[in-house]
This record gives C-alpha cells, structure tokens and sequence, in this order.
C-alpha cells in the first residue's frame, strides 16, 4: 500500500535528490515549489512565468505536450490548478508542471506558441473552468454551446446543473 | 515543414473565421470560395463531428471543427461517485475499446493507493486489452475502407468482430459495455471454455488479416484513395499532439507499452510497426501490421496465463466472494462499507497513460482522501489527433477529408466526453 511518507515535498529536497532530472536544471530559478510523489514529478511555477517555463523544460528533452487541465479547490484561495503534462520520448519520463490561479479574474498565458496542441486543451480549460488564456489564438467555447452560462467544470457548479 | 509562430495563429480557426474569410475572399472579386458544412449528421463523420470548410472548387482553403454534440460532462459525473463507480463510465467514454479505458482508469487508482496486483489479473488484463485493440481496429478497417468506397471489407470485419463480441460477452456477460476490469483485479474468473474460444480465435485471425490484404492491397480504387493523401510530418505529429498509429505512420517510434510499459506489458515480446511515408496509406499499413502484432501478445498471455487469485489481496478496497459473504461476518461487514461508503484513498494526484487503439490514452486522478475523486479528468487520443486535420487537409481535395477522417480513427465519444 501507499506510503505517505514516501513523497518528498519542497523544492530544497526534490532538487537535491533529483540533481541530474534535466526539468530540474532547466527550471532552477523559475521554480517555487516541487513534490515527488508516486514516481511522479510535480514543479509548480509562477503563472506569470508559464511561458519561459514550459520553454525551458522543452529545450531540456521534454518534446511531447500531453495535456492541459485544471483542478478546481474552491474555496480555498488560489482557486484553480492549471496543470501541464508534459512526456519526453528521449528520456522516456514525464513532468507535471503546475501553476496556481486566484479565483477573481483567473488568466494565464497561452502556451500555444510553445506546443500548438495546447490549442483544443486550453479551450477546453476555458469553456469549462473560466480560466482565461491571453494571446490564445481561437479562445471561445469547445464542448458546451455558445451561448452557454457559466462553467460546469467548477466546484461551484451543481452536478446535476441549474433547474 | 515544421510550423512556426505565424501559422499557429492561424491553426484550427473558428467557424466565424471560415466565413469571415470566404466573405473577404468573395468580394475581392478574384477568388471565388463557397462555405460547405459537413455534419454533424455526416455518414463518414463517423458519429456528430461536424466540420465547416471552405472550398475553392474542390480544394480545401480552410477548415474548422465543431465539437461537443456528445458531450455528457462524464468527467464532472465522476467527481460524484464512488471510486469503484468510476469503472462503468469510462466504458462509455471510448466505446469502441471499453477494456482500455477500464484498464487506464484501474491503473490510476491502483497508482494511487499503491496496490499490487496479483499476476493471473495482470495476463487476464493484457490478453483482454489486445483483443479490444483488435475489435477496434477491425472497425476502423471497415468502416474507413466504407468511407473511401470499399463496401465489401466491412462485412468481413464485422464478422471477425462478432467473434470477438461473443469472447467478451462470455467473460463480461456484455458485449460492448464489459466494465471488467475492476479496482485490484478483475471482476470474474473466466468460464472454462473461455481459453479454447480465445485459442480458436487467435488460430483463425492471421489468415483473416491476410484476407482482408488480399482483398485491398492490390486494388487501384482503395491505393488511389490512399496513397500520398493526408501527409503528416513528424515534427508537425509532435508539435499538433497526434500519438499513436498515426504518429507511428509519420516516422516516430513510439509505443508506450514498449517505451513506457505498464501492466506488465514488459514481459511481452512485440514489434512496434512504423513507417516514414506519413500518408493515409501509411497509416493503413501500420495499424494492419499492429494487429498481427497483438495476436501475437495475445498467444503470448493466453500460454503464459498464471494461476492464482484474480484480484488483488485487499479487503478493505476489494469486494470479497459471494460464498465468503455468506459465511464470514468480517466479508459481510467489508462488503457492506464498500458498498455504501467506499473506500478512501491517500490524497495526491496521478497520471497514467496506457496505449489505446487510437493513441495515448491517459486518465489524472486528483484524490483529497475522501471516497470520491476529487477531479478525473482524460486526456483522449482523437481530441489531440483532431487538431492535426486541419494540416493533413488543407490544400487537398474535398475527397480526401473522407480519407483523411477514416484514417485518424476518431471516436466522437471520447472527444465529447
């Protein structure tokens, strides 16, 4: 069974204990948190950084950008997780990186520059959560219908929806 | 040619964009463009994808895709449920490969409550996990080679699909929404005439192959369909998402059960096809050479099956045996707090990725410790590869995009969600 006190959390001990991880080299100062947990490497970054992030950790190996999502920890504050998969077909190992939003006015930057194919999955971000994306080139509504109100996807939301 | 900054802006506009655009081209007065909508209720769309193209005469200038006719909010359904209730939704995510997405949705949870699973489960769940693959792929074969004007190939397929329905309806008791795989196992030990149906059926399937070859390798209708159609490069493949048989046809060798392996899929020796051509073509001869490949995996785990339990040793998290029940007051107490409470699980978040028919299939489970999952979310194969058909067709003709469609393999439930 699952030992909680396998994962090793702050960034201080992940980056000492992971010193050759070439996503650990190439986020050394943009980082502001790191867990690794299950065999799974997390590095959170600030959301105003995402961009040279996600850059750097793609210049380092990681080539594959496997999915964008969002967790939402309402109520507490910041509300929204954007989280980042992200595989390297060299290294055959991937990294999650991870940016914290705060509920009022929730943005980031697009990272469609980056990998195109975050394209769809920020939309999808967008329409369900109501997390902003700036410079994003087509940001409108994916699975819900245009005229939708509202963000199903959020803690907030009832699951059997508004009657 | 890799894209660069400029064209991303103009990767995957919206439907406005596609009319926007025809109404500036019309009234230059030099280009004459129409705006032809294709679906949602399209016979080659395969199932509600509805496209919106701009054409001039029969070359594509533009193209935008419509989704989310389908969508259920099963990822927000999840969060309501019970962890061991998750198990029937995700067969109705991807319904043309039920086994898999069981398979990727148990692995996550078992990730995140570090369960160990017991070796007879793990060849039940790899040997079932192929055939799915081959249910799968002999519907794309049909339905792709019906798309392109080749009606005869999908009966044959379907025949050898049926076949492989009644192996699953035997093991499952259902045909399509089995729901077998369970949380540190699977649900039943499998009838004793199972082996032998599986054995008839893997002696039988390579000949078929071989008929369905015969019947489309040498046919100049289905080669001019095909060939150099629908050109994908790699690193256009990587930067665009696209995982899986198509990948592969545009020249990456990637297979996460080779590169990555999980549930034991190291134990089995399999090549993973690929190609360089990056054509529809290409990506017909990948996924034909896949499925003799998962014969082989198949015999493999059908002659290396273990004995011993099929679930793993758990009580707590494991329904226990309805005799056991019965007789022993600790089952029934077991029994009865699964079933009405759940069970809980170690907060933390997991990714794991499985190779499905279509590509990289891959569930994030977020757990705040309580019996429900605080967020599932999946990251689908066609959603990804669906971003790569706007490359593939553009400048191509209107034909193609039929081609072009039946040779990503889209399965619109999986992409709604």
């Amino acid at each position: 069974m699952y030992d909680p006190a396998s994962a090793v959390t702050g960034k201080e001990a992940v980056f000492s204990a992971h010193p050759e991880e070439p996503a650990v080299k190439a986020l050394e100062s943009l980082a502001v948190d790191a867990k690794f947990d299950r065999n799974e490497l997390t590095i959170e970054v600030a959301p105003e950084n995402i961009v040279a992030a996600t850059t750097a950790v793609k210049e380092s190996g990681y080539n594959f950008l496997e999915d964008v999502t969002c967790v939402d920890w309402y109520p507490s504050e910041p509300r929204f997780q954007v989280t980042y998969h992200i595989l390297s077909h060299s290294l055959k190992r991937r990294v999650r990186l991870v940016a914290r939003l705060v509920g009022d006015g929730a943005a980031i930057n697009t990272i469609t520059s980056v990998w195109p194919s975050a394209n769809f999955y920020e939309r999808e971000v967008f329409d369900l959560f109501g997390v902003h994306f700036g410079g994003h080139p087509n940001l409108t509504r994916i699975m819900m219908p245009t005229d939708w109100q509202g963000h199903p996807l959020r803690k907030d939301y009832p699951v059997e929806g508004y009657r | 040619m890799a894209l660069v900054a400029e064209t991303v802006a103009e990767q995957n506009p919206s439907i406005d964009d596609v009319l926007k655009d025809s109404t500036e081209h019309n009234a230059s007065g030099q280009d004459h463009t129409m705006v032809l909508n294709m679906g949602p209720q399209h016979p080659s769309t395969h199932g509600v994808l509805r496209l919106v193209l701009e054409i001039d005469g029969e070359s594509v200038v533009k193209l935008a895709v419509d989704i989310g006719y389908l969508h259920t909010g099963i990822e927000k359904t999840c969060e309501a449920k019970f962890y061991q209730q998750v198990v029937p939704l995700t067969d109705r995510i991807d319904y043309l490969c039920p086994m898999t997405n069981n398979l990727c949705y148990c692995l996550a949870v078992e990730k995140l409550l570090g369960l160990e699973i017991p070796e007879r489960a793990i060849y039940l769940r790899v040997l079932l996990n192929e055939l799915t693959r081959l249910q799968s792929h002999l519907v794309w074969l049909g339905t792709h080679a019906l798309d392109v004007g080749a009606l005869t190939i999908f009966l044959y397929c379907f025949r050898e699909r049926e076949a492989l329905l009644r192996i699953f309806e035997n093991v499952a008791g259902q045909r399509m929404m089995t729901s077998y795989f369970r949380i540190g196992g699977v649900s039943l030990e499998p009838p004793l005439d199972f082996y032998q149906q599986v054995q008839d059926f893997l002696n039988l399937m390579p000949s078929r192959i071989q008929q369905y070859e015969e019947m489309l390798n040498a046919n100049p209708i289905w080669m001019g369909r095909l060939k150099g159609v629908g050109y994908l490069s790699p690193a256009d493949a990587i930067a665009l998402g696209v995982t899986g048989p198509p990948l592969r046809a545009s020249g990456v060798d990637w297979d996460l059960r080779r590169d990555m392996p999980y549930c034991g899929y190291e134990k089995f020796q399999f090549k993973v096809p690929t190609s360089d051509v990056g054509d529809v073509w290409a990506r017909y001869r990948v996924r034909m050479d896949e499925m003799r490949e998962s014969v082989k995996i198949c015999q493999q785990a059908l002659d290396g099956l273990p004995e011993g339990r099929i679930v793993a040793d758990a009580p707590k998290i494991i329904l226990p045996d309805r005799e056991q029940m019965k007789t022993q007051m600790e089952s029934l107490i077991h029994h009865f707090k699964i079933v009405t409470e759940g069970f809980g699980v170690p907060a933390g978040q997991v990714f794991q990725a499985v190779e499905s028919p279509r590509g990289e299939m891959g569930y994030y489970v977020v757990s705040d410790g309580t019996a429900k999952p605080y967020r599932v979310h999946m990251r689908n194969p066609s959603y990804a590869t669906l971003q790569a058909l706007e490359t593939m067709c553009k400048g191509r003709l209107l034909a193609d995009v039929v081609a072009v469609i039946g040779s990503i393999d889209i399965v619109l439930g999986e992409i709604d969600r």
